[in-house]
């Protein structure tokens, strides 16, 4: 009888807002310059892992065209597929966890952790570079090295935050069948 | 708030269009520029988006921040993909017009500085564009549009609803983010970076959980209000094609095609004087 | 026509049913109220009314519910909001439009509605509900009042048979409240539908009248009757509903309510003159106010001026606070009232150093505030927001409480662990030390975090809202706690739009209007005073209504009178 379609739509709309406003506002300093620390990718990775890959698939989408789209420098549509690819794989362990009924233990931030980088790989490491090179004929070294740098930096940046959102909202949901009037 | 995609409200043939037709010729000519590096033609699009930039009667002091962010990072992607492969457009062109010695036995050629002028030119080519659209489409207005061109209502409501909960969601970091600094939070150069990434998710633990709660909140009053329930949905921001909007997405269209016609015609996507 | 019958129903995810034994019946164009205390069970029943139970919200149930003879089990959500229209708490989450039209016109899209029949019947509810002026304003625009209307707009334009409003009275000022209550009756008496309120504040529902009184208590209906009955019974209070101020006045002073009084409202009460004798004689019995003396300034702000930058060259720059002074002295407890954006918040946003000044000076203890950063200051001056959930970021109590300690740096864990241990004896929180912050109830939650704040010891702590949305229980449990506090020599500062509150336990309060200071004084002065309460928003007190009734021209003097003798009989803490 649940309808599960609306409260996706609404995540994914929330989720984009949220990816955008970390994407967009939240600046941490970093010691490279113009690297920009991306920590948009650790609420991706649990978003993801908490509602599956479709809706991971158009936060990823949705929320970096929205920051392409505000900085007004055009919509560089390799890396929106590649947020958008890694959504999609994170989505697609969501199962591994069981986020909603309140279980995040060792052997869960384990799971997490190889999915993250296996998603972040395909992302950064194969789809971003492979697009650029296809889409903007640029240079195969020049891109792949972006694509390392910004595959590395996410996958640090996702395994701290989101590691630690995923812990804390596991550990604040009521667990299974143990609510009991005081 | 409505203003963070920098939506700016003048009367111009280009406001006038819909949403819908806007969005239609962005990605046309968005495509058009990305498929081809054809010179001529790349030296015929920023002209024609410069004309189009002044009949919308957006200046260029309303844009210059974001003009400014575009034109810095197409000289670092420039600079950078000179550095790493500077006889990239030796191997495009398949000719060599060496001008003078580079490092490691290269050389600067006519054809690298050839290759940039394209880059430069795809970008003058496409930030025009993205510019007109971002400032004379109302944020309201594009979800509409987004149905209207064939992606699932659904889908395009959940872009919606990103474009309203952005503010809400900004207003509340910023506040819960001062609280927490009160409380000893370090974000900034003074700590190392781990610890800066273990302060910035302390700030998104209580906006990740009250967005779950919100969530939940926001679904049932949509489904309450019968969200859903058919298999289309009307717009209130949605307005029909004139006449005026057919004739633009034509002539979006036309400048796709003889992009295409461009590539398949001679075979190759690039262009040079020297073949 | 709305029947429960023998209606109960339990969650999935609890052990015990949350209704029990309902039987109700509303008919066609009755007004209802709802009433009753937090966990009474008064949300599950508008749920189960409006359909997201059993549609989103699964659960078992007992007896029958039927809508216009039809068993809303039977039917889906969409066919059920067609005849019920829910106006839900929580406006941000309502209101779902990127503008008011869009929102006002949000079901009507849903159902396909084509141009022009679209935008003609938005031009049209939105005169209704007198939003016309602002149809292409986004919701981050508009005041909560507008909200409120909006929502009440896009329920409206559906022409369902039943209106239900979710405590709406919880996030507006006083005004803009007794606005809304006008605003219901009017549709109601236009419509002809039947409206049920769902609120625990009664004194400001009984603005207007309504036809009956639903009490609920622990799942049960404990009394189903009109409003000049209930009024007449101990049973609100047993409850733990707030009963009108006049009233309890009344009883105070040994009058006995009878329903034939018509004590529903101070319009239309009957009170003979034996009975205002006795008012009068109560008030005369009572030892005048001790006037406080030789107080010394903790903070003291002068010509504080903070200004809104707009990034945009096309909007206006805000100036939020105007040439403020203000002045805090040591181990008072001072409310700062006002309406939604007139500069309260901004003002203890500015002193706690979240917002940088245009202009002014700001002295604690002889240092000078702008020298120091946002977490020094946190050392003096402790902030606490309004949701708890806007703060807590830790799973266990300990370590939630331990943060700030933590981060400060340069404390051995031994001599934390002893600071956070004797915090939490002092918060009423040493038994659920080793509990995890989820499992703990919403106002148990309430005192983490203020502990969490009290631990790093400041002088001073500011609290945004500490009971917005509370029952009176709750409310009680959080003031008492925090006057405890206050006891214990910590100076409190309370920004609210309780006016009970104020009355109840601020010394003096600071009123802001349009980013001023228009005035500062006792809660009883103020509320007495129609220029400054027309100013911010405020509500006159009804005790000052029955002190004119009952020909005794002092009104502060009975208001203050009113709330020494409440202090003094009972305070009704209870124990967590």
């Amino acid at each position: 009888m649940k309808n599960n379609a609306v409260k996706s739509i609404v995540a994914i709309g929330i989720g984009a807002a949220l990816f955008f406003v970390c994407g967009r506002f939240i600046a941490i300093p970093c010691p490279i310059p113009n690297v920009t620390i991306n920590i948009q990718y650790g609420v991706l990775a649990f978003m993801s892992a908490a509602f599956g890959p479709i809706v991971g698939l158009l936060i990823g989408l949705i929320g970096h065209a929205l920051i392409d789209f505000s900085w007004g420098w055009g919509v560089w549509w390799s890396w929106v597929f590649s947020s958008a690819i890694f959504g999609f794989v994170m989505g697609c362990t969501k199962k591994l966890y069981g986020l909603n009924d309140g279980e995040f233990g060792t052997k869960q931030i384990v799971r997490f952790n190889v999915s993250q980088l296996i998603g972040h790989i395909i992302a950064w490491g194969i789809a971003a570079p492979a697009l650029d090179i296809l889409i903007y004929a640029e240079p195969a070294s020049k891109v792949f090295l972006q694509g390392i740098v910004a595959g590395v930096s996410n996958i640090v940046t996702t395994a701290i935050v989101g590691t630690i959102l995923c812990v804390a909202y596991a550990a604040a949901r009521p667990k299974k069948g143990s609510l009991k009037e005081e | 708030m409505q203003n963070l995609f920098n939506y700016i409200s003048r009367k111009s043939p280009i406001h006038e269009l819909t949403g819908a037709t806007k969005l239609v010729c962005l990605l046309l000519w968005t495509f058009a520029v990305m498929i081809t590096y054809d010179t001529r033609i790349l030296i015929a699009l920023p002209v024609i988006a410069f004309i189009l930039f002044g009949i919308s009667k957006i200046k260029l002091s309303d844009v210059k921040f974001m003009i400014g962010f575009t034109l810095v990072f197409m000289v670092l992607n420039n600079i950078l993909v000179f550095l790493f492969s500077p006889e990239h457009g030796v191997g495009l062109y398949g000719t060599c017009h060496q001008l003078l010695p580079l490092w490691g036995g290269k050389y600067l050629t006519a054809e690298q500085l050839w290759y940039h002028l394209n880059l430069v030119l795809k970008y003058l080519s496409s930030i025009p564009v993205i510019l007109l659209f971002v400032c004379t489409t109302q944020p309201s207005e594009f979800a509409a549009s987004l149905n209207k061109i064939g992606v699932k209502y659904s889908v395009a409501y959940s872009v919606s609803l990103a474009l309203r909960y952005i503010p809400d969601i900004q207003k509340e970091y910023n506040d819960i983010s001062k609280a927490q600094q009160a409380r000893g939070i370090e974000m900034s150069r003074k700590v190392s970076l781990v610890k800066r990434l273990k302060s910035a998710s302390t700030i998104l633990i209580p906006l990740i959980i009250m967005s779950m709660d919100k969530i939940e909140t926001i679904s049932n009053a949509m489904e309450l209000r019968g969200f859903g329930k058919n298999k289309k949905r009307t717009w209130y921001m949605a307005r029909p094609f004139t006449k005026r909007d057919i004739l633009s997405m034509v002539f979006c269209a036309l400048l796709l095609a003889l992009s295409i016609w461009s590539n398949v015609s001679r075979g190759t996507r690039f262009w040079s004087p020297w073949m | 026509m709305i029947e429960f019958k023998n209606f109960g129903f339990k969650y999935n995810a609890q052990v015990d049913y949350t209704l029990r034994d309902i039987n109700l019946k509303i008919n066609p164009g009755e007004k209802v109220l709802i009433a009753g205390p937090s966990g009474c069970g008064k949300s599950t029943l508008i749920h189960c009314l409006n359909g997201l139970i059993p549609f989103a919200l699964e659960g078992e149930r007992e007896g029958t519910l039927k809508v216009d003879g039809k068993d809303t089990w039977d039917m889906s959500i969409f066919e059920l909001s067609k005849k019920v229209g829910t106006v839900l708490q929580d406006q941000d989450s309502q209101f779902i439009g990127l503008t008011v039209a869009e929102d006002l016109a949000f079901a009507l899209e849903n159902d396909a509605v084509e141009e022009p029949e679209l935008h003609d019947r938005v031009a049209e509810i939105s005169e209704v509900v007198n939003i016309n002026t602002h149809l292409l304003h986004s919701p981050q625009e508009l005041s909560g009042g507008q909200k409120q209307r909006v929502s009440l707009g896009g329920v409206l334009i559906e022409d369902v048979d039943v209106l239900l409003f979710d405590e709406p009275l919880a996030n507006l000022d006083p005004e803009t409240g007794k606005k809304a209550i006008e605003l219901i009756d009017e549709i109601h008496k236009k419509t002809g539908d039947t409206v049920i309120i769902v609120e625990h504040r009664l004194e400001d529902v009984l603005w207007r009248p309504v036809d009956r009184i639903i009490l609920m208590e622990k799942g049960r209906i404990t009394a189903d009757t009109t409003p000049d009955e209930l009024l007449s019974t101990e049973v609100l209070k047993r409850a733990g509903v707030r009963e009108p101020l006049y009233v309890t006045a009344l009883k105070y002073a040994g009058v006995e309510i009878t329903p034939e009084m018509k004590a529903s409202s101070l319009d239309t009460i009957i009170l003979t003159d034996e009975q205002k004798q006795k008012v009068r004689d109560w008030f005369k019995a009572g030892p005048l106010a001790e006037k406080k003396s030789d107080e010394e300034e903790i903070l003291t702000v002068r010509d504080l001026n903070f200004t809104y930058r707009s990034d945009r060259s096309d909007a206006e720059d805000h100036q939020a606070l105007i040439d403020v002074d203000f002045d805090l002295y040591k181990g008072e407890m001072m409310a700062i009232v006002g309406r939604n954006g007139a500069g309260k918040s901004t003002f203890s946003k500015v002193v706690c150093g979240f917002e940088m000044p245009d202009t002014g000076t700001m002295i604690m203890d002889g240092m000078d505030l702008s020298t120091l950063s946002i977490k020094e200051r946190a050392d003096h001056i402790g902030y606490i927001m309004q949701n708890p959930n806007q703060m807590i970021s830790k799973t266990m109590i300990f370590d939630e409480v331990a943060m700030g300690l933590r981060n400060r740096g340069g404390i051995t864990e031994e001599k934390i662990t002893e600071r956070v241990n004797h915090t939490l004896q002092i918060c009423g929180l040493w038994p659920f030390r080793n509990w995890p912050i989820s499992a703990l109830s919403y106002g148990q939650k309430k005192r983490v975090t203020i502990a969490a704040i009290m631990s790093m010891e400041p002088e001073i702590m500011i609290l945004d809202e500490p009971t917005a949305g509370q029952d009176y229980r709750h409310y009680t449990e959080i003031m008492e706690f925090l006057k405890e506090l206050n006891e214990r020599g910590t100076t409190v500062v309370l920004i609210t739009h309780d006016m009970h509150l104020m009355l109840e336990y601020a010394e003096r309060s600071v009123v802001f209007s349009d980013g001023r200071i228009i005035a500062c004084d006792t809660a009883a002065n103020i509320l007495t005073n129609d220029d400054i309460i027309k100013r911010a928003s405020l509500k006159e007190t009804s005790l000052y209504g029955l002190a004119k009734l009952c020909g005794i021209d002092e009104g502060q003097e009975f208001v203050s009178r009113f709330i020494r003798y409440e202090r003094g009989n009972e305070r009704h803490a209870e124990p967590l």
